[in-house]
């Protein structure tokens, strides 16, 4: 089959998904058509990651783009889906006044899903650019999806700060193809090999502005700091499988276009200065985390501020440069995918259970829950970069990649700011695990099904095996998808 | 390129219109009743028809007059009519908490398009541009796009952000004309759609926002914050 034919596959899952469940709209039909739809995204992604060419594939009449890297965040994508599409059934039914409205949530859900199966194949940056646009409105209506002050306004934050990036983004687009006007005529095709191919004829300060712009307007979207302040928000108001793949999936698809326009620059022979300028948004992304973790209450706004955190490492990775924290990078996006999708599991389970967002009200959680607490315990541990679990691999690869670096420096920041976040994290687990009894009449009695801790294991036993066992193919694939233009 | 071979008559054309687009920019600064801040908007929208116009008139790209009539339609005619009936529905007639005066907001204004004139001109000798309309067709981009940044900063009610990110976006669109005209129609069409959708997403939001939040400013808007 060709790649035109599973791209297309792929869009037209979730399409039709989308129009069974707003044609059947009853609630358990929806959540089985979305969790079929996941199913099939997912099998489509990892087909095309196997088969995909070894070179980068423009096809679909020149619109469509697959390299190594894209086909790396789309797999994310399907997997992130298909473990919220799983948990969503479990948690969804957690919220019986959501019933009548059920089948809206799984018809954006899929139609979230659809936007980010979109964006990472798209081989113009305009395109690219409208794409991402649709992710963040279709995301904007689950964000708000219960109705609440609170959600509502996280929903608007989150729409006006990250367009208001966005247009920046725009302007940086056209700030680039007006810097291939000079070379190649006034009408050219908008993609990213031609913007790379006239990247060595365009002036320096253009290069440099237009590549700012775009850095700053999709750090945005990824959330880097000081551009991250709808994150916590977002993340900690949706739904709690909304927030896993705002978290694990669209985050990695905006960073996937600061790489390629960082690649432009690469190629216009002025790399240095746009990865300094990537490594230290990294850095202060993870100086922000750090400090709002250690005084965190909420336990979703905790797992925010640690997406920032780990967005901050990818920039630090992908900021690098150089081969080994390059793969360290496409490491730790499964691994943080996985991970996280676990732990906004976990904290949706718990929150829940005890009726509450706040870690100081989840008490004694080992001896109420003992397998989803072990797991959200586990998944902590993880999160944080712990041995033996597939961050750690990714994350030690990453500082050794940094070494080598042009920018040393900022391999011992972000060694101390790790070590900060783990002492935070394991400190807020020991409250909620050793710390007080619950308060008389406020014990949890809530009881778990499987579809609340399946998605759990599903996503704990991978980041296990990636931490005791980085197969080789994985390697050579990573090493391929350096060398590859993204 | 079109910019290295213009009549001095489009030249001064094409100034005329983009000083125009800022001027009215500034009415947008300085008025805090929401209506005028639409009026305004609408007109920059014309004009920037009008410059996508001229432009296909003179750099013979026939494809623009669909761009002018179709951002005149949109962005000249629908979106302020969206906005128009998303002011009565909501009941806000004006800004009551600006952060500056009308006056000071001004003064910010005409310092933030110095800064952009600066960056601009810095731009145009890099690029051996120095005395092309270029220079000043970046000014009128970077200068809208940050004063639709400061009316969003100096002014709290949703529909004053909703109505600097439209003034972020002419900008985009106004510089984009006048340096890039060849590029792809796709482009520009999608654009205007993707606006469209936007602020109708927007408008849906805001009526979530009254109607489960109570509010509309952002300054009541602080249930999230650490």
């Amino acid at each position: 089959m060709s790649f035109t034919a599973l791209i297309a596959a792929l869009w037209i899952v979730p399409a039709v998904a989308i129009v069974l469940i707003m044609a059947v709209r009853h609630p358990h039909w929806a959540e089985y058509l979305n969790l079929a739809s996941s199913l099939a995204a997912f099998g489509l992604t990892l087909a095309i990651l196997v088969v995909a060419p070894d070179e980068a594939l423009v096809t679909g009449a020149g619109y469509l783009l697959l390299t190594p890297l894209g086909a790396w965040v789309l797999f994310c994508v399907g997997l992130v889906y298909l473990l919220a599409s799983l948990y969503a059934i479990g948690y969804m039914r957690l919220l019986p006044e959501e019933k009548p409205r059920l089948h809206k949530y799984y018809a954006l859900q899929a139609g979230f899903a659809l936007t980010m199966l979109i964006a990472p194949l798209m081989n113009n940056p305009g395109i690219f650019w409208i794409a991402i646009d649709f992710t963040t409105i279709v995301s904007a209506f689950l964000v708000g999806f219960e109705r609440e002050a609170e959600c509502i306004e996280a929903a608007w934050k989150y729409l006006i700060i990250v367009s208001a990036g966005l247009a920046l983004a725009l302007l940086g687009i056209i700030l680039f193809y007006w810097g291939g006007t000079f070379t190649l005529g006034p009408t050219y095709a908008l993609t990213w090999a031609n913007l790379r191919a006239v990247a060595p004829q365009m002036p320096e300060t253009l290069l440099f502005l237009a590549f700012l712009l775009t850095l700053v307007g999709f750090g945005t979207k990824v959330g880097l700091a000081p551009m991250h302040t709808w994150l916590p928000d977002a993340h900690s108001e949706g739904p709690v499988p909304v927030s896993a793949m705002l978290s694990g999936a669209l985050l990695n698809i905006a960073l996937l276009g600061i790489y390629r326009f960082l690649s432009i620059v690469d190629s216009g022979g002025h790399g240095v200065m746009g990865h300094t300028a990537l490594l230290v948004l990294g850095v202060i992304s993870l100086l922000v985390a750090g400090l709002f973790i250690v005084r965190q209450d909420g336990a979703k706004r905790m797992l925010a501020y640690s997406s920032l955190e780990h967005m901050g490492v990818l920039a630090i990775g992908f900021g690098f440069g150089g081969p080994m924290a390059f793969a360290g990078a496409m490491y730790h996006m499964i691994n943080h995918a996985l991970t996280k999708s676990m732990m906004f599991f976990g904290a949706g389970n718990m929150i829940r259970a005890y009726g509450t967002k706040s870690m100081s009200n989840m008490r004694r959680v080992l001896r109420y829950y003992p397998v989803s607490g072990a797991l959200w315990l586990l998944g902590a541990v993880a999160i944080t970069g712990a041995p033996p679990f597939g961050l750690f691999l990714s994350e030690i690869t990453i500082l050794r990649g940094g070494i080598l670096s042009p920018n040393p420096w900022a391999v011992w920041v972000m060694a101390i700011l790790l070590i900060l976040i783990f002492v935070a994290f394991m400190n807020h687990f020991r409250r909620m695990i050793w710390g007080p009894e619950p308060v008389p009449g406020a014990e949890p009695t809530l009881t778990l099904s499987v579809w609340n801790t399946l998605p759990m294991w599903l996503a704990f036993v991978p980041v296990l095996v990636f931490g005791l066992w980085w197969p080789e193919g994985l390697w050579t694939f990573f090493q391929h998808a350096f060398v590859v233009q993204p | 390129m079109l910019i290295f071979h213009l009549s001095p008559l489009a030249t001064s054309l094409f100034s005329l219109l983009v000083i125009l687009a800022l001027v009215l920019s500034f009415v947008m600064l300085a008025s805090h009743w929401l209506k005028n801040h639409v009026y305004a908007f609408a007109a920059e929208s014309w004009v920037i028809a009008a410059i996508s116009a001229a432009i296909g008139y003179y750099g013979h790209y026939p494809e623009l007059y669909v761009i002018a009539l179709l951002t005149a339609l949109f962005r000249g005619s629908l979106l302020p009519y969206l906005v128009l009936r998303l002011i009565n529905r909501l009941g806000v007639q004006r800004e009551f908490t600006p952060l500056l005066k009308p006056s000071s907001s001004m003064v910010l204004g005409a310092v933030l398009v110095i800064f952009s004139y600066e960056v601009s001109r810095q731009l145009g000798v890099t690029l051996h541009l120095s005395d092309n309309i270029a220079v000043l067709a970046l000014t009128g981009m970077f200068s809208l796009k940050l004063i639709g940044f400061l009316m969003m900063i100096l002014r709290s009610e949703a529909i004053s952000h909703i109505l600097g990110l439209l003034v972020i976006e002419n900008g985009i669109f106004l510089g984009s004309q006048i340096l890039v005209p060849g590029m792809p129609i796709l482009m520009e069409l999608v654009i205007i759609f993707d606006l469209l959708i936007i602020v109708m997403t927007f408008g849906m939001l805001v009526r979530l926002l009254q109607a489960h939040a109570g509010a509309t400013s952002s300054r009541k808007l602080q249930k999230l914050v650490g």
